[in-house]
């Protein structure tokens, strides 16, 4: 590791946490209803979609309302995606003449882009016509979102009200967050991503003859656009199978930097706005701080581990899975970034990482993809962990736990608890079936510890919305395509209700007025307790599991065993 | 649940038009309008960065060419052996017996082929295949290792091996705005150069 390499990473953290403050205020201007810069330009479009939709923007609804119009959404997402798939054939902007999807990839992927996970059991070129990118893909890059930032926004009325049951509306919600925050922000990205080379048009493939005489087929397409959105709603789904690794989708050094800073902006942004809006700038700070030490201490283990050597390989460096431009530093930032975002685009094979490295990457989607973390999901996964850390920390002191003045009560506790555990349950039940039956071993790429990787990343990826994948696992098969989608649904929507139920639950509650006694939740104390709970938390739950993987396999490569 | 089935037909009919209004804005607008931006601003990346020789489609300046030719500098190992359809890695894990096999395996030909000393470091991305099976660069270092072997190919003359050293300097990508990424090389981009040379 060199100086040059240490300088990408300080420049990147330099730009996230100046930026956190600016588009945080932003954004909490956009959604308190203040005057700000865009208004200007768009209020028209928002005003009409209302009018369109018939919808009072003044009319706010219960978290149950709210809930109900959100899952009716997102159902609608997941028709629409799943029927255009299986017809591509017959609709227009298809010039590779790609044939229907089949069922349970389409299924898969239907669900997949609309819970953010943007899992892909299938080969972008080779599979999905433009007009499945464009109509299908690409709209639910933005409204999946929007959603999570509608829910996050449903939680924070929900902590900053007091005795009423009106958590929002989540139409005005939706659109203001498109209108005003990813569609300005993806359109800015995407034409800085096409000046440094991704390709953006609809031309057929082009063949190419090559300079040894054989023939190449080069894909093309409308891809700087959908790759805005991916990085910025930290959606992750590749517009090519090699995803940001692809030439095409992530050209220069420069395009990989860009693309690892959109995956961060928002959200840690949205803790910034999350202060403003609790009335204290100080405690969004305390959660972005908590976010930063993890990210920190993940993002140095991963270098540490990829720079060391394996005694199978010599001195040299593990470039397997990486391309030449973005080096060894600039891959494992991205990795470490997009597994903490709940992003999961990839710009390097993580089948390929290290086994520590991979770990890392396993650890950060496995703690429930709140390091920064998914648009608007990150934050409400930490504020699940803020509720149990404040009612751990209620249980030492003896004190009824309180969080920003609202009593943190059994129902706050059994939600919380219900939305851990939903997820951990379904990563390893569908892990251990999938481990003990052919159809799951069938698709190992590799053997040894990292093939029992393969799967376990694979489920630990779908729970937590991430999308990432070792991708040497083929899971384009039924028992996959079935058992990784409704995981996804699990863990989507298994977190979302019972968070929109904290929202609504806290709304109704008065707010008690700090006093001596109150516990405090914007100093160290509470970052360090807070970081505490995330790490035993995902560490007893998951470590068995990593150390049937990636901990034996690294003990073993050290010891130079292959399998 | 309770509430009147009218208020719920009304939720889904909203669900449905705002579907409707941003499946038109995000999935139709939105693309045509940055099309339309990049298609006037940079049409030549923007359409694949397709380079053209004797008026053919000869490459594309970001995707890698498989060269095994003695003739040509060789690009990366790759997993798909540069046809983009799909692009992908081998992902193979670090202690697959298979990878250290092939490590091995192509180390030993990249000495031979071009005439190494046994015991000399190899650069780490002539024995690993990239990501996308489609890198288009090598480092320097690699390529300079391959001068030797591609001027005896092609037996230039001594002035001709200046030429294609001084097309080297010329063609090594420095790292981007000071900062980003290391010292790199377009083989596609040198192997035209070379071409050209004689």
């Amino acid at each position: 590791m060199e100086a040059a390499d240490l300088v990408q990473i300080v420049l990147f953290i330099a730009l996230i946490t100046g930026l956190t403050p600016v588009l945080g205020l932003y954004m909490f201007k956009v959604f308190t209803g203040k005057p700000h810069i865009l208004l200007a330009g768009f209020a028209w479009m928002e005003k009409s979609v209302y009018r369109f939709t018939r919808v009072d923007p003044d009319e706010e609804t219960s978290w149950k309302e709210y809930t109900f119009g959100l899952l009716v959404f997102n159902l609608i997402g997941i028709l629409f995606l799943f029927l255009i798939q299986i017809c591509q054939l017959w609709l227009p902007l298809n010039p590779a003449k790609l044939p229907g999807v089949t069922w349970h990839s389409a299924f898969n992927t239907a669900v997949s882009f609309v819970t953010n996970t943007n899992w892909q059991g299938y080969a972008g070129e080779t599979t999905m016509s433009y007009f499945v990118q464009l109509i299908g893909l690409t709209v639910q890059n933005f409204v999946s979102a929007a959603t999570g930032i509608a829910v996050i926004l449903a939680v924070v009325r929900g902590i900053s009200r007091k005795t009423t049951h009106k958590i929002g509306n989540f139409w005005v919600d939706l659109t203001r967050s498109t209108l005003y925050v990813l569609l300005p922000l993806s359109v800015l990205l995407a034409v800085l991503l096409a000046g440094q080379g991704v390709v953006q048009n609809f031309k057929s493939y082009e063949t190419i003859h090559t300079l040894q005489g054989q023939t190449q087929v080069i894909p093309m397409g409308p891809a700087a656009s959908q790759i805005a959105i991916k990085q910025l709603g930290t959606n992750g789904g590749g517009f090519f199978n090699a995803n940001s690794a692809h030439p095409f989708e992530n050209p220069t050094p420069f395009s990989n930097f860009l693309q690892i800073f959109a995956i961060f902006l928002i959200p840690a942004s949205l803790t910034y706005m999350y202060g403003k809006m609790v009335g204290s700038a100080r405690q969004g700070w305390t959660i972005f701080t908590v976010m930063m030490i993890l990210f920190l201490a993940g993002l140095s283990v991963s270098l540490l581990t990829e720079y060391s050597t394996n005694p199978a390989f010599g001195n040299l460096h593990f470039m397997e899975g990486k391309e030449t431009r973005f080096g060894i530093s600039g891959s494992v930032l991205f990795s470490v970034v997009t597994t903490d975002a709940s992003c999961g685009a990839v710009n390097a094979m993580h089948d390929s990482l290290s086994p520590l490295s991979g770990m890392i990457a396993m650890i950060n989607i496995l703690v429930g993809e709140v390091i920064f973390g998914g648009v608007g999901a990150g934050l409400y996964g930490m504020i699940v962990f803020i509720i149990l850390t404040v009612f751990i920390a209620g249980l030492m002191v003896g004190r009824t736990p309180e969080y920003l003045g609202k009593k943190i009560e059994a129902f706050e506790v059994r939600m919380a608890i219900t939305a851990n555990l939903v997820t951990s349950f379904a990563i390893l039940v569908f892990t251990a079936w999938a481990v003990v039956s052919s159809y799951g071993l069938a698709g190992l790429n590799n053997a040894g510890p990292h093939g029992f990787s393969e799967i376990f990343y694979a489920y630990a990826s779908a729970a937590g919305n991430n999308g990432s994948a070792f991708a040497g696992l083929n899971a384009n098969t039924i028992f996959y395509n079935l058992t990784l989608g409704v995981t996804m649904l699990i863990g989507r929507f298994g977190v979302i209700i019972p968070v929109l139920a904290i929202a609504g639950s806290l709304a109704r509650k008065n707010i008690t007025p700090p006093s001596s006694g109150t516990f405090r939740t914007d100093n160290w104390l509470f970052i360090t307790l807070l970081v505490g709970v995330i790490l035993i938390i995902g560490g007893l739950t998951y470590f068995p599991a990593l150390s049937f993987g990636p901990v034996v396999e690294h003990l073993l490569m050290k010891a130079g065993v292959a399998f | 649940m309770v509430r009147l089935k009218g208020g719920n037909m009304k939720t889904i009919l909203v669900a449905l038009k705002i579907f409707l209004f941003f499946t038109v804005l995000t999935g139709m607008a939105y693309p045509l309008l940055i099309t339309g931006i990049a298609q006037i601003a940079f049409p030549f990346r923007a359409n694949g960065s397709v380079i053209s020789r004797r008026n053919q489609p000869i490459g594309c300046e970001l995707i890698g060419q498989e060269f095994d030719s003695d003739r040509y500098f060789s690009s990366r190992p790759s997993a798909v052996s540069y046809n983009p359809l799909p692009s992908g890695g081998s992902n193979f894990g670090l202690t697959s017996f298979k990878l250290q096999t092939l490590v091995a395996d192509r180390k030993r030909k990249f000495i031979e082929f071009n005439r190494l000393d046994p015991n000399i470091v190899i650069p780490s991305e002539m024995v690993f295949a990239s990501a996308s099976g489609l890198d288009p660069h090598i480092s320097p270092r690699a390529a300079m290792m391959q001068v030797e072997r591609v001027s005896a190919a092609r037996r230039l003359t001594p002035a001709q091996k200046q030429d294609l050293l001084k097309e080297i300097e010329r063609l090594i990508e420095k790292p981007q705005y000071l900062v980003f990424g290391k010292e790199k090389i377009n083989v596609l981009l040198l192997n035209l150069k070379l071409d050209e040379i004689k």
